[in-house]
Order: structure tokens, then sequence, then C-alpha cells
């Protein structure tokens, strides 16, 4: 579950974790806004790694009438937006859930997060790499 | 939840967090119920940090509508037919 596309890690970060999921036989659905998945289907063409994409309103308005789940999921957050979605995951989800906490201001958003998900969190902005190794450090894709 | 863009709002707090308008609410409205997670208002499924605070006022609704890249908004619109669901749920 995608947040706003305004850092530019979440692109990078999003497209890995998708690419572990697959190797290691998940099949990832992402859920992002128009911008975000956009990014995400431009950066991959042949849709070697990217799958299913969905609007994350559409996503959330499936989950709640019980229409789908997930096993897994993965809310990419930077902002306080990104708090309430995966707040809102945590209460309607059967999933587990993971909050990838990223951005200049990571430890303050980390902080805020007072409901039960695993965190992997970084500062990271441009560079992907701290975010990188703590989703390795974490490797959700072999819980 | 485009509907909500189509209602006649007003807006109460712009970009703001959703502990700020947990707050306002509580500061601002003598009515308020406390609601989960994608309950529905409007026809929208609500996003929050639970719990969401949502305040009435005579046929006024006042409620949280966040968007990924905007963060929330605190939205205020009149409709006694809601306030009336809303205020049945207590």
């Amino acid at each position: 579950m995608l947040g706003c596309p305004q850092v530019p890690v979440q692109t990078s970060i999003a497209l890995y974790l998708i690419h572990r999921l697959k190797q290691a036989g998940i099949t990832p659905v992402v859920a992002g806004n128009r911008s975000a998945v956009t990014l995400l289907v431009v950066a991959d063409p042949k849709r070697e790694y990217l799958g299913e994409a969905l609007d994350l309103d559409r996503a959330i308005d499936q989950i709640i009438e019980h229409k789908r789940d997930f096993d897994l999921c993965f809310v990419f957050i930077h902002n306080d937006s990104g708090v309430s979605y995966a707040a809102t995951m945590g209460a309607i989800s059967k999933a587990r859930l993971y909050a990838v906490v990223y951005g200049e201001h990571y430890d303050q958003i980390v902080a805020s997060i007072e409901f039960p998900c695993q965190t992997i969190a970084a500062k990271a902005v441009h560079n992907p790499m701290p975010l990188k190794k703590m989703l390795d450090e974490v490797a959700p894709w072999a819980a | 939840m485009g509907c909500v863009e189509e209602l006649p709002y007003e807006v109460l707090l712009r970009a703001s967090s959703f502990k700020e308008c947990r707050e306002y609410i509580k500061g601002h409205f003598r009515e308020s119920i406390n609601v989960t997670p994608g309950f529905k208002i409007f026809d929208t499924h609500i996003i929050g940090v639970p719990p969401i605070s949502v305040g009435l006022d005579g046929d006024f609704v006042i409620f949280p509508y966040t968007k990924p890249c905007h963060g929330t908004f605190l939205l205020r619109v009149e409709n006694r037919a809601e306030a009336e669901r809303l205020r049945t749920r207590k």
C-alpha cells in the first residue's frame, strides 16, 4: 500500500519488495493513488515485477466489504496520512501488518504509531539503501 | 471516495494530522461519537487512527477525510438524515 510518491525512495523500495516477495512465491498486489501506481508502471513497462495494481480507495473498499483480503500488508509511510492508512488496514484486514517508514522525519512518524504492527524504518529520502538494509534484516518474505 | 468531494462541504482544518482533527472535535463540539476505521459516512469509508471522532452539531456532521498527499482535512457538511443516522449509533 503506497503513500504519496513525494519521497523518491518509495518507488524503488516498492519494486525491490515486489521482487523479493515474488522470489519467495508470494503474489504482490499494489494499491496506491494514480501517481504512485503510474511511477511503477512507467519504471516497469514490461511488468517484469509489477503485477496487479489497484486504486488505493478501491482496495480499501474491497477489504471493508469483505470482497478480498491479504496475508501480508506493507504500508509505505512518510507522513501522517500514511499512519492513518496503516491504522485503517490494522482495523479492517486480517493481514500481518508492516509499517515501512522512511523520509526525513521517520523517527517522529515511528513514535506516532500506537497500534500493533511490525515497523521497518530508516532515514531514507533519496538514497534507498538504508531502508533496503532494514527490509533485508527483517526479511518479511521469509516469515 | 470521490463522493465526499461532491458534497457541499466546509473545510474546518486543512492538511492537519489525525490527532489535530480529534482534538478539534473534542474542543469545539459538545456532541461527538467515536467510530472505527472503515465506518461509512456519506457513503465513504473513513480512514484514520482509532478512535476516530465525528462531531455532530445540529444538522451538521463534522468528520475527518484523509488524502495520501495532503494529510487529513476536517470537513463540515449539513445533512439532517446523516446526522440523525449517526446519533442513533450512540
